[in-house]
Order: C-alpha cells, then sequence, then structure tokens
C-alpha cells in the first residue's frame, strides 16, 4: 500500500494568510483526495461563493452537490455553511424545532442569537463540519471518505476551532457546551488536521509560523504546510549569486541575441533580460530564506508551483496531482 | 479602452481632502499601501495621521510603533515640512474608552464588568470596524491635533463591505427590538409586536435560554440597559461617522491584486461606494508583474530561445539566454493574464480612475521601503 501523509484522518481543515490561496489549495486537496472513486466532501464558511467560482458552476445553495468528478472516478462535492442554516440543522437535530426554527428566521432571531454569542458561529460551523465526518463512523450511505473545510484565515483559525474555550464563558452547563464537547472530540483528535497555505514571503510565513505555535499550544492537531506559488529556479546557483550582484553577463548575452538575427534591440533586450534575471535572484533568494525558516517548524512541507496562467479548473487537476505525488492520498 | 489614470500625488496633495480611507480585500496590501501614502503625502507638506489595524510587525516597528497604546504617536525622521503620527488600533480599549468617556465612574463600572461586554468588546465580528470608524471620528473631531490628513486603513474582514456595514449592524443591534424587549421585560415581552410575533418570541427566548443559558440573556440586558442610559442610541453614533465617509472631503482608495477574487471584491466596494454617494478616489491594482511589454512579444521570446537551443551552441551565454528568454516569456503571459483581469474591472467600472504598481520583491522594513512604495504608488501605470 502506497505511503500517505496523514493516515487517518478524516477532517482536512485549511488556513492561511488572505491572498495566498486557501480555497484554491482547499479544492485541489480535496480532489486529490478523492481518488480511485472516493467520494470528498469541500465545505466553505465563509460565505463567499468561492467553490462555485473555483469549479466554475453556479452559486451553491446550503446543501451538498457534486461539483467535480476525480481521475479514477472520484467525486468532489461541496457545501457552502452558513451559521444561520446549521443553527436550524442544530435545533431540529437535537430538540426536533425545525418549524420554531424558521419562525425564528423570519423574526431576524437567529442573527441575534449569532450576534449576542460570537462563539456560538464558529460552534455551529464547525459543528456542521464534525457531523459530516462523524457520518463515516455510522457507516451511513451519505457518508464520505473525507471532509476538507475552507476555514477562516490564519489569523481567526485558533479561536475558530477552538470551540470549547469559545463557548467557556457562555455555558458552563447545558446542550451548547455538550455540543461544543463533541465538537472538540473531533477537531483535537487525530482524525483531523489543520493545514496552513503560506506563500513564501516574509508576511504570510510569519503568520504561518504564528499560527502553528497557537495551535499547538491549543492541542490542535497541524497537518502540512502547502508553500503556494513557489518560483522554479531558472538559474543555476552560481548565475543566483551572480544576479543578486547585478553580475549577469549582459554582453554575452546581447552576443548570443546577436547570433539568432537580433541586431538594432539585441542591447535593449539584454539589458531587460538580465533586469529581470536579477529580480528572478532575488526572489529565488527571498524564497529559501523563508523556505528555512519554516523547515524549522518540523512540520511536512508541500511546495506547489506557480502557475503564469492562473487559477481554473485544469489546473485544479494539475494542483491535485502534484498532492499526490508528495503523498496526499 | 483605457481607463482614466489615478493620480496619487494629486490626491494627497488636495487640501480639500482630509480623509483617505484604503479598502479592499484581504492581503493585497492594504496597510502598507495605507502607511506608504501617508509617509508620501507628510513628506509633500500634509500634517497626516496614520490609523492601522493589524499591522506587520515590521512594518509597525518601520513607522515607530513599538507600543500598542491607542494614541497616535509622531513617526521621526520624517522629511520635508510635514509630519506624521501612526497609531493602531486597539479595539477593546476604544470600546472601554467610548464607555468611560460617557458614563460616570459607578455605571462605567457596572458596563465594563460585565461578562457580555467582555465577548462583545473582545470578539464581536463587527467591534473592530466600529472601532475603527469611532477612532476615526474622534481623530477627526480633534481640532486641536495637528493633522490635516487621516489615512486610514481598515480591519481584514470577511468581506471589505463589512467596514461599511458592521457598524450600522452593531447600532441597530443594540437598538434593535429583541435588544429593547429583553431589556424592558416589566412591560411584558412582546408588547407591540403583535401577537403572532409575541409568540414567536416566547419560543424564541426559551430556544435562547436552552442553547445559550439564561444567564447570557439576563447579562446582555443589564449590559444594554446600562449603556442605553448613558449615552444616546448606538445607531446615532455609527451614522455620524457614515455620513463623514459621505462628505465630498473623503476619498476611498479600493486596493487590490490583480487577480479575480481580489478585483470582485473591489467591484462589489465600488458599486456599494456609488450607491451610498461615498467619494470614490479611485483603484490601485498592486503586485502587478513588472516586465517590458514592447520589447519581445511572449512567442518570439519563446522562438528565439527554440532557435538558440537549435543551434546546438551549448555555451554558457547561449544557454543561458534561452532561459532567461523563457522567464521574460512567462512574466509576459502573467502581465497579460492581469491586463486581461485588470480590463474587466475597468470595463465594467468606466469612470473609475485606476493606478496600476509594480511588485516588489520584498517586504518593507523600514521608512526608506516605505518611501520605495510611496514612489511606485506615485508613478503608478494606467490601465
Amino acid at each position: 500500500m502506497e505511503e500517505t501523509l496523514w493516515p487517518g484522518v478524516g477532517l482536512h481543515v485549511v488556513s492561511g494568510k488572505g491572498g495566498t490561496g486557501k480555497t484554491t489549495i482547499a479544492a485541489a486537496l480535496a480532489m486529490a483526495l478523492a481518488r480511485d472513486g472516493r467520494r470528498t466532501l469541500l465545505m466553505e464558511v465563509e460565505g463567499r461563493q468561492g467553490i462555485s467560482q473555483l469549479f466554475d458552476v453556479p452559486p451553491l445553495p446550503y446543501e451538498e452537490r457534486k461539483v467535480a468528478v476525480a481521475p479514477g472516478g472520484g467525486e468532489v462535492w461541496a457545501l457552502p455553511v452558513d451559521p444561520e442554516e446549521a443553527l436550524l440543522d442544530y435545533l431540529e437535530i437535537f430538540y426536533n424545532l425545525r418549524r420554531a426554527g424558521s419562525a425564528l428566521r423570519r423574526m431576524g432571531a437567529v442573527d441575534f442569537a449569532t450576534t449576542i454569542a460570537p462563539g456560538l458561529r464558529d460552534v455551529l460551523l464547525t459543528g456542521k463540519a464534525c457531523e459530516v465526518v462523524r457520518r463515516s463512523e455510522k457507516n451511513a450511505t451519505d457518508a464520505y471518505d473525507a471532509v476538507v473545510l475552507d476555514a477562516p484565515p490564519t489569523g481567526r483559525i485558533t479561536r475558530f476551532l477552538n470551540v470549547n474555550n469559545e463557548v467557556s464563558g457562555l455555558a458552563k452547563v447545558g446542550p451548547i457546551r455538550n455540543h461544543a464537547d463533541l465538537v472538540m472530540s473531533v477537531i483535537a483528535s487525530p482524525r483531523t488536521a489543520v493545514h496552513l497555505v503560506t506563500l513564501l514571503e516574509e508576511m504570510p510565513v510569519q503568520e504561518t509560523i504564528d499560527a502553528v505555535s497557537e495551535l499547538r499550544e491549543a492541542d490542535l492537531p497541524v497537518g502540512g504546510i502547502f508553500v503556494n506559488m513557489t518560483r522554479t529556479p531558472i538559474l543555476t546557483d552560481d548565475e543566483l549569486e551572480r544576479a543578486v550582484h547585478g553580475d549577469l553577463p549582459a554582453d554575452r548575452i546581447e552576443a548570443a541575441l546577436r547570433s539568432v538575427d537580433f541586431t538594432d534591440k539585441a542591447p535593449a533586450i539584454a539589458a531587460t533580460l538580465v533586469r529581470e534575471g536579477d529580480d528572478h535572484a532575488r526572489r529565488v533568494a527571498l524564497e529559501r530564506r523563508e523556505s528555512e525558516r519554516l523547515a524549522d517548524l518540523d512540520v511536512p512541507v508541500l511546495p506547489l508551483p506557480y502557475l503564469s496562467d492562473g487559477i481554473d479548473l485544469a489546473s485544479l487537476y494539475e494542483l491535485a496531482e502534484l498532492l499526490r505525488a508528495q503523498g496526499v492520498r | 479602452m483605457e481607463a482614466p489614470h489615478l493620480h496619487i500625488d494629486d490626491l494627497i496633495d488636495d487640501r480639500e481632502v482630509s480623509i483617505v480611507v484604503c479598502t479592499g480585500a484581504g492581503g493585497v496590501g492594504k496597510t502598507t499601501t495605507a502607511a506608504a501614502l501617508a509617509l508620501r503625502a507628510a513628506e509633500r507638506g500634509r500634517h497626516v495621521c496614520v490609523l492601522t489595524i493589524d499591522p506587520a510587525r515590521r512594518l509597525a516597528q518601520a513607522m515607530g510603533l513599538t507600543e500598542l497604546d491607542n494614541n497616535p504617536r509622531e513617526v521621526p525622521g520624517i522629511e520635508g515640512g510635514g509630519s506624521l503620527h501612526a497609531m493602531m488600533l486597539d479595539m477593546k480599549r476604544t470600546f472601554d474608552e467610548v464607555v468611560e468617556a460617557h458614563a460616570d465612574p459607578v455605571r462605567a463600572q457596572q458596563i465594563l464588568s460585565n461578562p457580555f461586554y467582555e465577548a462583545l468588546s473582545s470578539s464581536f465580528a463587527g467591534t473592530q470596524e466600529y472601532m475603527a470608524m469611532e477612532k476615526l471620528g474622534q481623530l477627526h473631531a480633534d481640532t486641536d491635533a495637528p493633522w490635516d490628513l487621516i489615512i486610514v486603513d481598515t480591519p481584514p474582514s470577511r468581506s471589505a463591505l463589512d467596514f461599511l456595514d458592521a457598524p450600522a449592524r452593531l447600532g441597530s443591534f443594540l437598538d434593535g427590538r429583541f435588544i429593547r424587549i429583553l431589556t424592558a421585560p416589566a412591560r411584558g415581552a412582546g408588547r407591540g409586536l403583535g401577537r403572532i410575533a409575541a409568540a414567536g418570541f416566547g419560543i424564541f427566548t426559551g430556544v435562547l435560554s436552552k442553547i445559550l443559558g439564561a444567564q447570557v440573556l439576563a447579562d446582555v440586558g443589564t449590559f444594554v440597559a446600562a449603556i442605553d442610559t448613558t449615552f444616546g442610541g448606538f445607531r446615532e453614533r455609527a451614522d455620524a461617522t457614515f455620513s463623514l465617509l459621505q462628505e465630498p472631503s473623503t476619498r476611498f482608495l479600493v486596493v487590490a491584486t490583480p487577480e479575480s477574487d481580489a478585483l470582485r471584491e473591489a467591484s462589489y466596494f465600488v458599486e456599494r461606494l456609488q450607491q451610498e454617494r461615498m467619494p470614490l478616489g479611485g483603484l490601485i491594482v498592486n503586485r502587478v508583474q513588472d516586465v517590458n511589454r514592447d520589447l519581445l512579444s511572449a512567442d518570439t521570446a519563446i522562438a528565439t530561445a527554440e532557435k538558440l537551443a537549435l543551434e546546438k551552441d551549448d555555451t554558457e551565454p547561449a544557454d543561458l539566454t534561452a532561459r532567461l528568454l523563457a522567464l521574460h516569456a512567462s512574466r509576459l503571459r502573467t502581465r497579460e493574464r492581469q491586463h486581461h483581469l485588470t480590463e474587466r474591472f475597468t470595463g465594467a467600472h468606466p469612470g473609475v480612475e485606476t493606478a496600476q504598481v509594480a511588485a516588489l520583491p520584498e517586504d518593507v522594513h523600514d521608512l526608506a521601503g516605505l518611501r520605495e512604495v510611496g514612489e511606485l504608488l506615485a508613478r503608478g501605470q494606467a490601465v
């Protein structure tokens, strides 16, 4: 059997600083995990309809829907979770109060409840994810092989997941407390992995390092670090060294250009190529520096390339394939 | 079609402009943009105060912000005749100060120690936005202060629109009917709501007590009663700052990167500003791939690289040149994609002044770095 990076994990939580491609990576992960006829569920909780845009389908309702077929016949399903709907689910499951719930919604009461108790919102959202994960224990027919949660950004992730803490000031006993305990029994267990998406730039790397230590402090299981949009060096180490010092041989590049019939424009092109080479070298140097800081964290690091043509459905398949090659199965 | 060009220097030099709000999706460089603009305005002679929300540590250090004391501090090292003050927002402290300023000491203490106030002031989803607005209102109202221009960064919200919506939401929440009923049990729950709604309200409080516990509701009740009698209407305060943002002396700068998510967010925001009749300064597209587009097309670069490889001239410079040509082609492709996305925005919003700003390879660590960003902003290209 092939080795997998996160054996036994049923809930993959994906966080990252804004602009790092968190939603893209969550989707690619759901795709990678849906290999060989498996079924995965991709959930989002921020009401942005990021999944529908990424998979190029109309805005999704609050319902589990198939959004893509993975290579080998697997399926990726999607569910945008909304705290209101999750509260109604909760009321139905625990109190059989669906109809009253709808009345509450019309009155704007659900909004009120999640407003006076901000922790409640997070418990409901994470609770929904855990409900889906727990279906597989019960061998339910609507169970998934893995659930991927596109979670809030790094700055808020620990608070979002640490629902126990969130409701502790709210309710010492009672149903919401029990619900929070149930949620924590999934989230703070080896069945869950919290992944962080970053770029090899100073600010996102710093946020990642901070998030890893916060998660560890809260006893939440850190999974891996997805390093998005890495640049493949096109220069040798020796050339990189010269380029950062502005030392690429412009005259010889110009001569090479002249050998393939450039004349008048050769000097300008050579100058541009050298400048872009310098820029590239500085970027690579920065990425290597930041890479080393991540290596110190003792967490699996999974690099993914920068795709200069942008992200579309085809590139999700490409990223998923690259993840599988790195042990995501 | 060409979009009108945003000239940032004209905007910051305009003495009629007294507030600039930088807004946009998370991770687009709002805070750095706000700080760089503030420094540039100061060095061009304005007296500036920049309100940042959550700056990266080194950016904060670059502006001499080592302690978070919720007051503007003068930034040393400004060249020219202007001045720069900078501060980081401490939302809890701002909230505490509002309470302390408007309540007598006994009542203030009651409010500050209420468990619900604790939750509201430190973790309510809209508190940061509300307090950013509140602080902006305070900085603006301070007539003794040296500044004549305030530049505001906006909180890293789920949506850029939250900055406009959250304060009113918090205000209307605190003035809302559920709160009124919770705080006036003596009047009888639901009086004035109508019988059906009153029945619904009974279910509502029942369910809430079940989920949250009766204590939480009681805490909310005492909190709102205490806060209500001491200073009139949260909503009014929010409305006052909101109308400040509609004044002709305010400019919104929408910040984005040339990616579809960030530009979509920018679109929502621009449309909303137009609806609210709020003055839009323009769109700043940060982190644009810097590449000379007039020299050599991507196709020619690739063809030339192949030709160099075919010449079997595997001497070092030919090989290096081929790789640099491939790099150039990939930068051009990135730039083309970015250009296409940006054009879609400008096509949909033809009147919006726009500036595209090249990506810096490294982060900002000091005033010199901020100055460089300011320079790039000023030299930003039209679309």
